[in-house]
């Protein structure tokens, strides 16, 4: 199994961004190349720009340590776990982390992968809500 | 009307493959006449050794430590400086036919361009440049691609499953049920990666390479100056080509290529004087990058499998030569030939059984380093033939670019348009080429950068998983051609590797920060 981990410095309250990452039907509105995103229970369905369905199981929402964890439920993958998570690093800012664990190992770069541009993303937008 | 520019890249092609290099497995007569009319480089050089730092380097004429792609899988950023760009704002057509890889193509959310492009029906996308405007996507106003097989998402992909979706599984299979490189063995010998194709010639992707550029051309006015990089995919690996094709190079003919020792305990005496990820990844206990299949295990390599990837890969070479032949002769209809300046070259060279491997990794060496480079400048530019013995780098084409358009090199250009003859190389200080690799693959890193100078390579290895920083790698080019004897921290050459290193580290190009991410295995 590999591990791939992006993280991120956001100039936002540990709160303000726990309130995005936690919420787990709109991951569409900033993880690039995600369209749609439906949930139902423990069920999350993503489609990508390409059209492909990925259903997900939500393992963890835990307002309390700021903890997201999902997995991608399909045949080529035999393990997944993502993990993200929220700390509160003072100044009103935040470290954003966001961890893969995935086999096979090379499913772990493609989804890890993108993993850092949804990570800017989120940055991007919160900040520059944060001005507005 | 300026001249007009015909760039020609293959994929992962060594020097020694063209007749004009003294190649004898493949027949390349248009690119020996190219070779024979223009300007024949003996040691060009690529900045890097895989795919999308390489071509990365092309496009920008910068290192990869400037750029930023420092291994497959590091997208080029869209607003990344592009020679196409330069010519396009003043006036040029542009169009870019075949394979890019700027960007992956392991993109299941389809957050990359070149992907989406070819669904879209659009010729390109508008982007940012790196002067803040808008323009095609990277400078070229008509982008058509494809890769090594038929599958996928990219425009040839897209074509063969509208109109030949039974050819899609003829190809063999670059990936395997892992997402790893596949290692599964075909052909007669069973290497792996060769497979035997059934797909039509005309279907194949060298010949639809030929016949897009030649359309695209069609579509342009008699007086447009234009810039047409053609980009075939091969004679990078699987050596698929079609099955039609095979009895142009008899394998079992095949003499051995001079860099593969046939006696293991001399191949293993070899690599055991090179820094330790030569040996490892021959037993089978590194790979240390994904371009290498990783249940593939070097040391079982036989004699006549190196015969059956050489003849297969000379096979690939000679149909490039063939459309290459097809799209010159669709110029030359047009009336463009006086105007016309070729280039033709690769991207880095391919290991092809020298030293007991395959495929390419952390190994400066002429395999994967001395590439194919030929200028046929515009007859009326009344250039004389030459050879030219002086290093140059694949980093000198985006400012020969700019320079046949009538552009003065853009101040991000690191490298200078190539020289004409020795006498012009000497005098413009064509002295030294580098060349970097840093890799880091699920914890294994290798880092190493490279000089080129005169008669000699050195490389310097900097600390990694696999190395504590000491390890380095010296070749005398001139007396040891193949480079079997590594002259490292050998007394007797203490000196050279002193200036060389010195040499190396005083021209370091400037370093990108912050650090791009590595996207994707591809």
């Amino acid at each position: 199994m590999a591990t791939v981990r992006r993280d991120t410095i956001i100039q936002r309250s540990a709160s303000d961004v726990w309130d995005v990452v936690g919420d787990p039907a709109t991951i569409h509105q900033w993880f690039p190349g995600m369209v749609d995103c439906t949930v139902e229970g423990k069920s999350r369905i993503i489609t990508t720009r390409t059209g492909l369905p990925l259903p997900e199981e939500i393992l963890t929402i835990d307002n309390s340590i700021r903890r997201f964890q999902y997995r991608v439920l399909l045949p080529v993958i035999t393990h997944h776990r993502g993990t993200i998570d929220v700390f509160d690093i003072g100044e009103n800012r935040s470290l954003v982390s966001y961890a893969t664990d995935c086999e096979p190992d090379a499913m772990a770069l493609i989804i890890g992968g993108a993993t850092g541009a949804a990570l800017e993303e989120l940055r991007s937008q919160l900040e520059s809500s944060k001005e507005n | 009307m300026a001249r007009k520019i015909l760039f020609v890249t293959t994929d992962q092609q060594r020097y020694d493959t063209l007749g004009c290099n003294g190649g004898v497995l493949s027949r390349t007569p248009v690119i020996d006449a190219l070779a024979a009319e223009g300007i024949r480089y003996e040691r060009a050089v690529p900045q890097s050794v895989v795919c999308m730092p390489s071509r990365s380097t092309i496009i920008t004429g910068q290192h990869p430590s400037t750029h930023g792609v420092w291994m497959n899988g590091v997208p080029l950023p869209v607003d990344a400086p592009s020679v196409a760009a330069e010519l396009n704002r003043s006036g040029y057509k542009t169009a870019l036919i075949g394979k890019a890889h700027f960007e992956p193509f392991m993109d299941p959310f389809g957050r990359f361009t070149e992907n989406m492009l070819a669904r879209s029906g659009e010729s390109t996308f508008d982007n940012s440049w790196n002067d803040g405007s808008v323009g095609p996507h990277r400078g070229f106003d008509h982008l058509e691609f494809a890769t090594h097989g038929g599958a996928g998402m990219l425009h040839y992909a897209q074509w063969l499953a509208a109109n030949h979706p039974e050819s899609i599984e003829q190809y063999y299979s670059a990936i395997d049920g892992l997402f790893n490189v596949n290692a599964t063995g075909g052909g007669d010998t069973g290497a792996p990666q060769v497979h035997d194709n059934p797909i039509p010639k005309d279907r194949y992707h060298t010949d639809w390479v030929a016949d897009r550029t030649i359309s695209w051309l069609d579509s342009l006015g008699a007086d447009d100056d234009w810039f047409c990089w053609m980009s075939f995919p091969d004679p990078h690996h699987p050596w698929d080509p079609p099955m039609s094709e095979l009895h142009r190079v008899d394998w079992r003919e095949v003499p051995l290529p001079e860099g593969y020792l046939q006696s293991r305990e001399e191949r293993e005496r070899v690599l055991d004087s090179k820094p330790r990820q030569w040996r490892l990844w021959y037993d089978g206990e590194l790979v240390s990058n994904y371009e290498a299949p990783k249940s593939w295990v070097p040391a079982t390599l036989t004699d006549d499998q190196v015969r059956e990837v050489n003849a297969r890969n000379a096979i690939e070479c000679e149909l490039i030569d063939e459309a290459l032949g097809r799209v010159l002769a669709a110029i030359a209809a047009r009336g463009w030939d006086d105007d016309l300046d070729v280039i033709f070259t690769t991207d880095h060279g391919e290991l092809q059984g020298d030293f007991g491997l395959l495929f390419k990794g952390p190994c400066h060496v002429d395999a994967l380093m001395r590439l194919p480079l030929v200028w046929r400048p515009a007859p009326n530019a009344n250039m004389k033939p030459a050879v030219v013995t002086k290093p140059v780098g694949l980093i000198d084409l985006a400012p020969t670019f700019a320079a046949i358009g009538g552009l003065s090199p853009a101040g991000w250009m690191q490298g200078k348009r190539l020289p004409i003859d020795d006498g012009d190389a000497d005098d413009r200080g064509f002295e030294r080429v580098l060349t970097e690799w840093d890799s880091e693959l699920f914890g294994v890193g290798v880092h190493l950068k490279t000089i080129t100078r005169s008669d000699w390579v050195c490389s310097v290895y900097a600390p990694g998983t696999v190395h504590d920083g000491t390890e380095g790698e010296l070749y005398d080019l001139k007396n040891d051609p193949l480079q079997f004897n590594n002259l490292w921290g050998e007394t007797a050459s203490a000196a050279i590797q002193a200036d060389l290193v010195t040499d190396l580290l005083d021209n370091l190009p400037e370093l990108r920060t912050p650090r791009l991410q590595c996207e994707a295995p591809v």
